[in-house]
C-alpha cells in the first residue's frame, strides 16, 4: 500500500498539463516502476497523482516527413526493443533498452519516466545523448524544446518546469543517419541490475577508413549521464586505426566525473571508461561499416 | 526387497500444489480479525535506548499495542536451531531478549506495534521516540578485539563468543621436520541466504489459552522450546505449526520472529497478529553466514604429502550469538576426514561486533573453511609445481580413517572416484595444457581451470544430539499416513520420506500420504531441517517405523490366513509368499480387517524415535573453467561440474535439483554477493535484491554434475549428506580457475569485478596499455 | 482515496473498491485471497508476483490497482483448465522444476505467457524472458528444461494437433 492521497487517470495530454496547471504539486506517474519504489522506502509520500497510462498517443514511435524521429515519453523499453522503426534507424536505442531490468520491468518502464527521473544510471540517457535528442515539453503556455544534454541538471534533478509535461523525444535525421552506434552497460549481473557505468558511442566514418564524426556518452561516470566533448574533438578527419581508437578512450575520462561509491571505486570507473569506450567504438566501427574489428 | 523405488526420480510430492498455487505459505492465511505486527529497528549501530516515548504512537487510532523492552518479558535466551542441551555448559550462548535496551546493530529490536493493518502500524513506528546514547560502533572484528573495545554484550565480560578449538599430535615438532612450511591469509564476505520466501509468522491465543504460532520456520520443535523460554511459559503452551516454506537455507534454522510474535498476540489478548517481514528487513533483521578471516600454515613434505597444518580463524558473529562458535567448530571438525594429516592445530575465535546476526547457512563454516584451504592448497602446488588434482590425490583418507577427536569413522570414501570422474568432465590434462600455450598469446581473455575438493557430515553427532521421530498409520484402504517432525522446506524431503516407506513396506508411493505440515501438537518429535540430516537420522526412524508396520501386517495376515508370517513378504501392496510369489491378498484386506474384524481388531500403528549415534561422511568436487577478462575484472564460468560421492541417490531428480541449487548459491559465494556497510555508522548499503547481487538466470551457466553412488553402510537405504554439500567446493574452485588463468591468487570472496581490477592492476598485468592520460 | 475498478480475474468479473494506493499484488492477494501470486520483494526484482495483464507479465507489486481497471487479469489459479493443468504446468512437474514452490508461480506465469505466444525460443532467449525471476533454489537449471519442454511443438508454422 502505497500513500496516495489523490489520483487522476488523464485521458489526453490537454487533461494532464490542465491537471498539472491546476496544481503543479501534482506528480506524473508513467511505468510506476521508479515512483513506485521510492514511495516503497518513504522518499515520497502522501502525493497526488495524475497517471498517463491510457493516453495512447504518447506511446507512439514514429518519423515525420522530415526523418526526425519521435519517441512518445510514454514509450515502453520493450516498445523500443520490438519498434522497427528504432531498429532500422537508431538500433542503440533497442541495445540500451534490452539492458533494463528484466521483461517485467521493460514492459511497464518508460523512457520519458527514465528521463525525468534523472537518475545517473538511466539506460536510455546515454544512448539518447549521443543521438542529440531534444525533449518536447508541453505546459498550458505551450510547448519547449529542450536539448537532453541541458535537461540534466544533477543527480535526481531535471529541468521539468512546475506544469511542464514530457511528450516526446525528438531525434533529427543528420543525428543518426549513416551512424553506427553501441551501448555497453557495465553491470554486475546480466540482468535485473544498476549500470556501474555505461557507454554509448556513435560514429560516421568516410568511405575511406577516415573518423567523420565520433560522439561519446557516458552514464554513471558522474553527477549526471554526460558528454565527452574533449574526446569528441580529436577523431574528426583520423584513420580508424587501434592507436586513435586508444587514445579516443583515454581521453574520454577527461570527461568523466567519477567518484568512489559502493558499487566501484573512481579509479576503477575511470580504468573502464578508457576500456569500454575503444570496445563500445570498435563495434560502432563495425556497425558504421567498412571497418572490420574482432 | 527392490521394487526401484528407491533411486528412481520420482516428482515431487507437492509440485502439483505448487504449480497449481494451492500450496499455502505463512503468508498465504488470513484470519478473521487479523492485526499487523511491525518492528521500530534501531537506527544506530551501538547505542543505549535511554528513554522511549510510545502514547503518541497509542494514541493513533488504530493502534491496538505498543511493546518495548519495558512491557515485554526480558528472560535472556539463546535462538539458535539447536537441540537443548541438559548439561547447561554445552547449550547455546543465552544473549538475546526479545526486545531490547541496547541497539546493538542497524536493524536491532527496539520496539514493536500492533496496528489493524499496515499503513496504520508504519505510521505508528513512526510516532515512537526513542532517546539513545549513542556508543563506539565496533564494525570489525579487530576493532572488537581492540584492547579497550566497548562491550556488545556487558554481561557477557569479553567481545568473544568463543574461543575453543582442538588440536590432533604434536603440531610443533612436525612443522620443524618439514621440507616445507607454506603460510597464506583469506577472507570470506558475508552473504545472506534469500530465501525467495522472507521470514514471517502469525501467531494468537486459541480456546485453551495456548499460544499458537504458524511460522516459516525449520525447526518448529526447537522454536517450541525457546519461544517457550523467552517467555518464561511452559513449553507445553506453546504449539508451533509449520506450513509449507519457501525456502531455508538455515536462516530458518533460527528463531528470529516466533518469541516477539508471542508477545504481540499476548498484548493484544489473544487476537490474530501477523508479522511479515520485508525483503529489507528480512536481509539484515534475521540471519547471515558469518564473514571469516583465516590464517592457514601448513607443512608439506617434499614428496607432496601433507604433513601437518595450523589454521588460526576469526569469524565475524555480529551482534548477537545465534549458533555463533557452533558454525567455526563443526566448520574445522569437517575437512579432517578429507586430508591425512598428521598434525592439526585449529584456533578459531568467534568475536561480536554491532553488525547483523550471523548463524547458520548453508554447510554451516565449512565453505569458509574450505575456500582457504582448498585455495591453500592450490597455492602449495604452484610453489611446488604439481599438478592441483596430484596433490591432493596424494593426501586423501580412505575408508577407515577415524577422527582423532572422536572416533568417528569413514565407512564409505568414493571421493578418488569423484575426483577421477570431474577430471575426466572438464578434459582436466587436455584443457590445462592447451590454456597454456593460448594465455601466454597475449589476449585480454584469459581460461583457467580450478577445481577444489570436500568431506562434510551428516547430521550433527556427535556434537549435536540426532533424534529423530516418525510415526505411521495404516489407513482402511491399505494406504498409509506417514507424519515426520523433520521438515520439508523445499529440497524434498517429504518425497524421499515416501520413497523410503513405500519401498521398506513393499507398498507403492502413491499408497504413502505424507503430512507435510508440522504440528508440534501433532507431529512426532525431531529437531528440524539443517546439517543435512533428515534423509539419514530421520530416514533411519522411517525405516524402523516402516519395518515395524510391514511386521504387524505380515503378523495380522498370519492370524488371519494361518500362513506363518516369515513365509510371507509384501510386494506392489500384496501379500505375497516370500518363495512363490503367489499372492495371498492384498494390504488393503488385512487392513480393513485391522479395524473392523470383531475378535481381532487391532489398528495398525508405528510410532518410534531413533536416536542415531553415527556420522557419515560425504565427499566431492567441483571442476570449473573460467575466463577471465583482463581489462574488466569480469569472470565467466565457461563450464562447471558437481561430482558427488552421497552415498546410494535416493531419487535422482530431486538429487540434481539440490547439486543445481547449491552451486548457484555458490557461484554468487565466489563472485557477486556480499552484504556491505557504511564503515563508520555500519548502516547496510545493500539489503535490498537490486543491490545485492543474487546470480539472474543470465549469469548462471549449465551446471553439469554427477554422483559415485558408494553404500554407506550405516545410512537407513546407503544413503548420506547431499543438502548442503555442493555449497561448499565452487567458490574455492572458481578462485583456483582465477588463479590457473591469470597467475595472480585472490585470496577473498567475492571476487567481484572491482576486486580483480585492484589486483590485477597491483600484479601488473593491465601495465603497457590503457593508462589515464594525466591531464 | 477509494476508486472503483472493474476488471477481469481468472475469467470472472469482479467489481471492487479500492484505495488508490493498492497494488495489484495486494488486490489479488487480500481482497481476493489468491494466494498463489507471491511477493518476495515489493519492488520489482524478484518476480515471485507476476501475473498476466491482457497475456503480457507484469510484476503486479509494481502494478497500481486503478491501472486494473477494464483490464484481464489472469493469475497461476487460473491456468488449469476443467483441473488438467496447463502443458507449462505439466512440464514444471516433470522436468523437477519445482524446489520450495515460492518463486514457480511467478515463472509459470511468465512461461504460460511465453507459449501462447505459439512459437519456439533458443536458449538464451528463453533465458532472457525469465530473466525477471529470481530462484534461490533451482539453479534455474530445470526451470530452463521445463519451459523449453513446454515450448516443444511450437514451432511457427508447423500447425497440427500439440498435445
Amino acid at each position: 500500500m502505497y500513500l496516495i492521497d489523490d489520483y487522476i487517470e488523464a485521458d489526453s495530454v490537454d487533461e494532464a498539463v490542465n491537471l498539472l496547471a491546476d496544481n503543479p504539486e501534482r506528480l506524473i506517474i508513467a511505468g510506476g516502476t521508479d515512483l513506485l519504489i521510492k514511495m516503497r522506502d518513504g522518499i515520497l509520500e502522501n502525493v497526488q497523482m495524475v497517471g498517463i497510462r491510457r493516453i495512447e498517443p504518447l506511446r507512439k514511435i514514429e518519423k515525420d516527413e522530415q526523418n526526425v524521429i519521435s519517441i512518445g515519453a510514454m514509450a515502453t523499453f520493450n516498445d523500443l526493443v520490438r519498434s522497427e522503426l528504432v531498429q532500422n534507424n537508431i538500433p542503440i536505442m533497442a541495445e540500451a533498452a534490452m539492458t533494463v531490468g528484466g521483461p517485467q520491468i521493460r514492459e511497464m518502464a518508460t523512457v520519458g519516466g527514465n528521463l525525468c527521473n534523472g537518475m545517473p544510471s538511466a539506460d536510455s540517457a546515454p544512448a539518447l545523448l549521443v543521438l542529440n535528442a531534444r525533449l518536447k515539453l508541453l505546459s498550458k503556455s505551450g510547448v519547449r524544446l529542450a536539448p537532453l544534454q541541458e535537461f540534466y541538471l544533477r543527480p535526481g534533478k531535471v529541468d521539468l518546469r512546475p506544469g511542464e509535461l514530457l511528450t516526446e523525444i525528438l531525434i533529427s535525421k543528420e543525428d543518426y543517419l549513416n551512424f553506427g552506434g553501441c551501448y555497453i552497460k557495465f553491470a554486475p549481473r546480466k540482468a535485473m541490475d544498476l549500470a556501474i557505468l555505461g557507454v554509448a558511442v556513435t560514429c560516421r566514418i568516410r568511405v575511406t577508413g577516415i573518423f567523420d564524426l565520433v560522439r561519446i556518452a557516458l552514464g554513471v561516470a558522474g553527477p549526471t549521464p554526460l558528454r565527452c566533448e574533449i574526446a569528441e574533438n580529436f577523431p574528426p578527419g583520423k584513420p580508424v586505426n587501434d592507436s586513435i581508437i586508444a587514445e579516443i578512450g583515454r581521453l574520454a575520462v577527461k570527461s568523466s566525473r567519477a567518484r568512489d561509491s559502493q558499487r566501484a571505486s573512481k579509479e576503477f570507473r575511470e580504468h573502464l571508461v578508457v576500456e569500454l569506450t575503444q570496445r563500445a567504438l570498435k563495434s560502432a566501427c563495425n556497425r558504421a561499416g567498412g571497418i572490420s574489428y574482432d | 526387497m527392490a521394487s526401484g523405488i528407491i533411486g528412481a526420480s520420482l516428482p515431487r510430492l507437492d509440485a502439483m500444489a505448487k504449480v497449481t498455487g494451492k500450496a499455502k505459505y505463512t503468508g498465504d492465511y488470513f484470519l478473521a480479525d487479523m492485526l499487523v505486527g511491525k518492528i521500530l529497528r534501531s537506527p544506530y549501530a551501538h547505542a543505549r535506548v535511554i528513554n522511549i516515548e510510545t502514547s503518541e504512537a497509542e494514541a493513533l487510532p488504530g493502534v491496538e499495542a505498543v511493546l518495548t523492552h519495558e512491557n515485554v518479558p526480558g528472560n535472556i535466551y539463546a535462538t539458535a536451531g539447536h537441540p537443548h542441551s541438559l548439561d547447561p555448559e554445552r547449550g547455546d550462548v543465552a544473549d538475546k531478549t526479545i526486545l531490547t535496551s541496547k541497539a546493538r546493530f542497524v536493524g536491532d529490536e527496539i520496539a514493536a506495534v500492533v496496528a489493524v493493518d499496515e499503513i496504520t502500524a508504519a505510521r505508528a513506528l513512526k510516532l515512537i521516540k526513542v532517546e539513545y546514547e549513542m556508543l563506539e560502533a565496533l564494525l570489525s572484528t579487530e576493532a572488537a578485539l581492540r584492547e579497550g573495545a566497548p562491550l556488545v554484550h556487558d554481561e557477557r565480560g569479553s567481545n568473544i563468543a568463543g574461543s575453543a578449538g582442538y588440536h590432533v599430535g604434536d603440531i610443533d615438532s612436525v612443522m620443524q621436520q618439514a621440507d616445507f612450511i607454506f603460510s597464506d591469509e583469506f577472507e570470506t564476505g558475508i552473504v545472506q541466504h534469500c530465501a525467495l520466501e522472507n521470514h514471517v509468522s502469525y501467531a494468537y491465543i486459541d480456546e485453551d489459552e495456548r499460544i499458537v504460532i504458524v511460522s516459516s520456520t525449520q525447526i518448529p520443535h526447537i522454536a517450541r522450546r525457546i519461544v517457550g523460554q523467552a517467555l518464561g511459559l511452559p513449553w507445553g503452551r506453546i504449539r508451533i505449526i509449520k506450513p509449507y516454506v519457501g525456502g531455508g537455507f538455515g536462516g530458518k534454522q533460527d528463531v528470529c520472529l516466533e518469541p516477539l510474535n508471542a508477545a504481540m498476540t499476548m498484548a493484544v489478548g489473544g487476537r490474530p497478529v501477523k508479522l511479515e517481514l520485508t525483503r529489507e528487513e528480512y536481509m539484515i533483521g534475521t540471519r547471515t553466514r558469518h564473514s571469516v578471516k583465516l590464517k592457514l600454515k601448513t607443512a608439506v613434505s617434499n614428496e607432496g604429502k601433507l604433513l601437518a597444518i595450523q589454521v588460526d580463524a576469526v569469524s565475524n558473529t555480529g551482534a548477537y550469538a545465534s549458533h555463533g562458535h557452533s558454525v567455526m567448530l563443526a566448520g574445522g571438525s569437517k575437512f579432517k576426514y578429507l586430508y591425512n594429516f598428521d598434525a592439526i592445530r585449529y584456533m578459531p575465535r568467534t568475536v561480536y561486533t554491532n553488525l547483523p546476526v550471523a548463524g547458520a547457512m548453508r554447510a554451516y563454516g565449512s565453505p569458509q573453511i574450505a575456500f582457504a584451504l582448498e585455495s591453500h592448497l592450490d597455492n602449495i602446488a604452484v610453489k611446488l609445481d604439481i599438478d592441483p588434482v596430484e596433490l591432493r590425490l596424494k593426501n586423501f583418507n580412505r575408508v577407515g580413517y577415524k577422527d582423532p577427536n572422536t572416533g568417528n569413522q569413514i565407512l564409505s570414501c568414493g571421493v578418488r572416484e569423484c575426483v577421477e570422474r570431474g577430471k575426466e568432465l572438464i578434459d582436466w590434462d587436455k584443457k590445462r595444457q592447451s590454456f597454456k600455450e593460448k594465455n601466454e598469446r597475449g589476449s585480454h581473455k584469459k581460461r583457467g581451470l580450478g577445481m577444489a575438493c570436500f568431506s562434510y557430515g551428516t547430521g550433527t553427532y556427535p556434537a549435536g544430539l540426532e533424534v529423530a521421530g516418525a510415526r505411521i498409520i495404516l489407513n482402511q484402504d491399505g494406504s498409509v499416513q506417514l507424519q515426520i517432525g523433520a521438515t520439508e522446506i523445499g529440497q524434498g524431503s517429504d518425497t524421499v520420506f515416501a520413497q523410503m516407506a513405500a519401498e521398506t513396506m513393499g507398498i507403492p508411493m502413491g499408497m504413502v500420504n505424507v503430512v507435510s505440515t508440522q504440528d508440534t501438537d501433532i507431529s512426532p518429535f525431531d529437531t528440524g531441517s539443517y546439517a543435512s540430516r533428515q534423509t539419514y537420522i530421520t530416514g533411519m526412524a522411517i525405516r524402523k517405523a516402516a519395518g515395524e508396520v510391514k511386521n504387524k501386517i505380515l503378523e495380522f495376515a498370519r492370524r488371519i490366513s494361518d500362513l506363518p508370517a516369515d513365509c510371507l513378504e509384501i510386494a506392489d501392496a500384496n501379500i505375497i509368499l516370500k518363495d512363490s510369489g503367489s499372492i495371498i491378498m492384498p494390504v488393503a484386506a488385512v487392513a480393513l480387517q485391522s479395524y473392523y474384524d470383531r475378535q481381532n481388531s487391532e489398528p495398525i500403528t508405528a510410532d518410534i524415535s531413533n536416536n542415531a549415534r553415527v556420522n557419515a561422511i560425504s565427499f566431492g568436487t567441483t571442476f570449473v573453467e573460467v575466463e577471465v577478462d583482463i581489462k574488466t575484472g569480469q569472470i565467466e564460468i565457461i563450464e562447471i561440474f558437481n561430482v558427488h560421492d552421497s552415498g546410494k541417490i535416493i531419487n535422482r531428480q530431486l538429487a540434481e535439483g539440490q547439486v543445481h541449487g547449491a552451486v548457484s548459491m555458490a557461484l554468487g559465494y565466489a563472485l557477486s554477493e556480499e552484504l556491505l556497510f557504511d564503515n563508520k555508522t555500519g548502516k547496510p548499503l545493500n539489503n535490498n535484491l537490486l543491490d545485492y547481487k543474487l546470480p539472474t538466470i543470465l549469469d548462471t551457466p549449465v551446471i553439469g554434475l554427477d554422483f559415485i553412488e558408494t553404500f554407506e553402510p550405516t545410512g537407513p537405504y546407503g544413503n548420506k549428506a547431499l543438502g548442503e554439500p555442493p555449497t561448499i567446493s565452487p567458490a574455492p574452485a572458481i578462485r583456483n580457475a582465477v588463479f590457473d588463468a591469470t597467475g595472480v591468487a585472490i585470496n577473498r570472496i567475492p571476487i567481484r569485478p572491482q576486486l580483480a581490477f585492484e589486483k590485477f592492476k597491483a600484479a601488473g598485468l593491465l601495465e603497457g596499455g590503457d593508462q589515464v592520460v594525466p591531464d | 482515496m477509494i476508486k472503483k475498478i472493474n476488471f477481469t480475474v481468472n475469467g470472472k468479473k469482479r467489481e471492487l473498491e479500492i484505495n488508490a494506493g493498492e497494488t495489484l499484488l495486494e488486490i489479488i492477494r487480500k481482497r481476493l485471497h489468491l494466494t498463489g501470486t507471491k511477493e518476495g520483494c515489493g519492488v520489482g526484482e524478484c518476480g515471485a508476483c507476476t501475473v498476466l495483464i491482457d497475456g503480457t507479465a507484469i510484476n503486479s507489486c509494481l502494478y497500481l490497482g486503478v491501472w486494473a481497471d477494464g483490464r484481464e487479469i489472469v493469475t497461476v489459479e487460473g491456468l488449469a483448465k476443467d483441473g488438467e493443468l496447463s502443458k507449462v504446468q505439466k512440464a514444471f512437474i516433470s522436468e523437477g522444476a519445482v524446489q520450495c514452490g515460492f518463486c514457480t508461480p511467478g515463472f509459470v506465469i511468465t512461461a504460460s505467457a511465453l507459449q501462447s505466444r505459439g512459437h519456439s525460443l533458443t536458449d538464451i532467449e528463453v533465458k532472457e524472458e525469465l530473466a525477471g525471476h529470481f530462484c534461490r533454489c533451482t539453479g534455474y537449471q530445470n526451470i530452463i528444461k521445463a519451459v523449453k519442454k513446454s515450448l516443444e511443438n511450437e514451432t511457427a508454422g508447423t500447425g497440427g494437433d500439440h498435445t
